[in-house]
């Protein structure tokens, strides 16, 4: 599994950014991760917290904001969310549509502590 | 307490050096092309009967990961064309930072195609781009029809599925119709191709496929 590796990735992202605004305290950190995007949420936790427990990141929280397939419809032009082969448009009922979104792993927000 | 918005991808470092990767690719006109699958789908051998067809002038070179052991740079290195192993030792995936240590010291505005053979495995290697300018995922007869189904993300990223093991297809339950109906269902542009690497059927598509790919990065002849 590779959730190890994303997690700490975020958390060295976590710690620069801190470092880019004096040492601020990070409380809480959001990530989109997408049902295309390979990873595990639950996994991706369990290896967030082995990570940062006993250090001084041991209080950060992880929020995963799970992003379901999202498909665009070519003939009117609507967002809908894609979850059942096939994807049907449903304002108006066509199967030209093409996929928009749902491949995400990346950082929504950062809490920090106010100053 | 303060939000602050981040855009920004988990995995920029990664993204990052796999675009300098790409640029150096654009530049030379390299094609570069990943492999991903399953352990035991076959890379190994499509990559063995792809060597063996090229006449030994064409500079063409591979980059083979594996968690532990040489076995299939050695395999690969028979046909005479530059391989190099990456050993993860314990990685599940390449990353972009591997694929540009596994690089250095070759002379890459020479080459014409560079073959990247991930890790077998077909979750973890889907989330790491190596700057390749094509994606090809193995599905083999002898596995299940609906791995497009229960692997959709590495389906989704895929531009093409290379089916393999033909030469198999009479002795197993494998319902060919139906893998490519699942794996247009995933992804709706991805081309299909069907091989066998004993008999060395559908490798003349194959090869054309490569050269169309090289076409595309401009690359003259």
């Amino acid at each position: 599994m590779h959730e190890m590796g994303i997690a700490s990735s975020v958390i060295d992202a976590v710690r620069h950014e801190s470092e880019l605004r004096n040492g601020v305290r990070v409380l809480k950190v959001g990530l989109r991760v997408g049902e295309f995007a390979a990873v595990d949420p639950e996994s991706l936790r369990f290896c967030f917290e082995a990570l940062i427990a006993g250090t001084d990141l041991q209080h950060l929280q992880l929020d995963v904001q799970f992003c379901h397939r999202r498909n665009h419809c070519q003939h009117c032009g609507e967002y809908f969310e894609a979850a059942e082969f096939p994807f049907i448009c449903p304002q108006c009922d066509s199967i030209a549509t093409e996929s928009k979104g749902g491949d995400e792993l990346e950082f929504a927000y950062m809490e920090i502590e106010e100053t | 307490m303060n939000r602050i918005p981040m855009e920004r991808k988990v995995l920029s470092e990664n993204d990052r050096v796999a675009a300098e990767l790409r640029a150096i690719y654009e530049r030379n006109g390299t094609l570069c092309v990943n492999f991903i699958s399953s352990p035991g789908s076959g890379k190994t051998a499509l990559l063995e009967r792809t060597l063996a067809g090229f006449e030994a002038g064409r500079r063409v070179a591979v980059l083979t990961g594996d968690i532990q052991t040489d076995n299939d740079a050695r395999r690969l290195a028979r046909y005479g064309f530059p391989v190099r192993q990456i050993s993860t030792g314990g990685a599940c995936h390449l990353d972009a930072r591997m694929v540009q240590k596994g690089l250095e010291g070759w002379p890459l505005e020479d080459l014409e195609i560079l073959f990247v053979e991930n890790v077998g495995n077909l979750v973890c290697p889907t989330s790491y781009d190596l700057g390749e300018k094509s994606r090809v995922v193995l599905l083999s007869v002898t596995e299940g029809e609906d791995k497009p189904l229960k692997y959709p993300a590495t389906f989704y990223r895929a531009d093409l599925m290379v089916m393999n093991k033909l030469d198999l297809l009479p002795y197993v339950p494998f319902d060919a119709a139906l893998a490519h109906e699942y794996a247009r269902r995933v992804n709706p542009q991805i081309e299909i191709l069907n091989v066998s690497c004993t008999t060395g059927e559908g490798f003349d598509e194959w090869y054309r496929w490569l050269e169309a790919q090289r076409v595309q990065t401009g690359a003259a002849g």
